[in-house]
């Protein structure tokens, strides 16, 4: 669906400044839109994670969790995976499917 | 309206006017400009405006619409009833069914409530086809006067970051007061920073704030030679901002206009033209 307007503007190349004020405002306003700036929302992050944590054990170097924005709805999408267990007998029992991830395009960037 | 006496017999006189209010969070961003040539372009096209400036203590449309030597009353002389709503009511020369209800200069904001915005409109709401409510910068007393009693919000933004968050923030404001979805008006969109890249197109801005757009105005030097003398751009032909503002106005009639038919150099809006017009 992008482009519409892009044709009508004949924009060829994306490499221009508009593309970092998109992304930018993408981020600003999703923040905006709850109410909770980047640094809290690391805090919260870290605080959903360490839960987690108690009762899984999580593969930490592949979680993303992020703010994305679907029409006017903010959501926080998490993909938090597992570590596999050794011992556990049923093991693919222990890694449940990963939420469907978002156009990475549309994903604000976590740092 | 009484002040225009000689109406007898009109069919329109059942209808009852729509409200709008142009908004934007942001100042500067050409929400005064936008009101005088969307009243002005209805008027063209026989429609009963009356505009009014609810920016007290700031008031500018009069200026834009070049009748700032002829106030005698304004808003809060309205409100506190110092003269009869009719008495406030300004005509314009050219315009006998365009009407503009000045600011007050010297007070603020809260001599005016959101009630006393919804009486005033409710009494002309028989009376004419559109009041048009140019709202002021920011999102306290002023804007919540300027939104109470509007039945449509049209929003300006440029296609500009910190213009465009404002617009997202009023977008919440009025989702949370109920009221109908808001349209987006773009000013001052440059053509040629789009196609390189180095301007939010529309379609960006559209993309990112997911509200109805209902006109795309592109930077125009018309919009300031035209509030030099005092005359909205929107009266004459010949300049695009004039163009894109008289067909925001079609819109609000409920017509389907395509996004531009006025062409420039570089066929911008030749193209768009073609686009939404399909011929």
């Amino acid at each position: 669906m992008s482009s519409f307007f892009d044709r009508v503007f004949g924009r060829s190349g994306k490499g221009g400044s508009s593309v970092k004020a998109k992304e930018r405002l993408q981020f600003i306003l999703v923040h905006d839109r709850i109410n909770l700036p980047p640094e809290r929302l690391e805090e919260m992050k870290a605080e959903i994670l360490k839960v987690i944590s108690k009762y899984v054990s999580v593969d930490s170097d592949h979680v993303d969790i992020a703010l994305q924005k679907r029409e006017r709805s903010p959501y926080l999408v998490a993909e938090i995976p597992f570590q596999k267990t050794v011992e556990a007998p049923d093991d693919d029992e222990s890694t449940p499917a990963p939420p469907k991830p978002a156009d990475p395009a549309d994903k604000p960037k976590p740092q | 309206m009484a002040a225009n006496g000689g109406e007898a017999g009109s069919k329109r006189t059942a209808q009852r006017a729509k409200v709008v209010t142009i908004t934007s969070g942001k100042g500067g961003v050409g929400k005064t400009t936008t009101a005088a040539n969307v009243g002005v372009a209805l008027a063209r096209v026989n429609q009963r405006v009356v505009m009014i400036d609810a920016d007290i203590g700031l008031r500018n449309l009069d200026i834009i619409m070049g009748l700032e030597n002829r106030i005698v009353y304004d808003l809060v002389d309205v409100v506190e009833g110092r003269c009869k709503l009719r008495q406030a009511m300004i005509k314009h020369k050219q315009f006998p069914e365009l009407y503009l209800i000045p600011a007050a200069q010297t007070r603020d904001k809260t001599a005016v409530s959101p009630a006393d915005m919804v009486q005033i409109a409710d009494q002309l709401r028989s009376e004419c086809d559109f009041i048009i409510i140019d709202c002021p910068a920011g999102i306290e007393r002023g804007f919540r006067n300027a939104i109470a009693p509007a039945d449509e919000v049209l929003i300006v933004t440029n296609p500009e970051v910190s213009a465009v968050r404002d617009a997202d923030r009023i977008i919440g404001l009025l989702e949370a007061e109920n009221k109908n979805p808001a349209k987006l008006i773009i000013n001052r969109v440059k053509a040629d920073m789009v196609r390189k890249g180095d301007m939010l197109s529309p379609e960006d801005v559209t993309d990112i704030l997911a509200i109805k757009i209902i006109g795309i105005v592109p930077e125009d030097d018309a919009v300031v030679t035209s509030s030099n003398a005092g005359m909205p751009l929107a009266m004459t032909e010949n300049s695009r901002a004039g163009q894109a503002y008289r067909d925001i106005a079609r819109r609000l009639m409920g017509e389907q206009v395509p996004f531009a038919q006025v062409e420039e150099p570089s066929g911008f809006f030749k193209r768009l033209g073609r686009i939404f017009g399909g011929n």
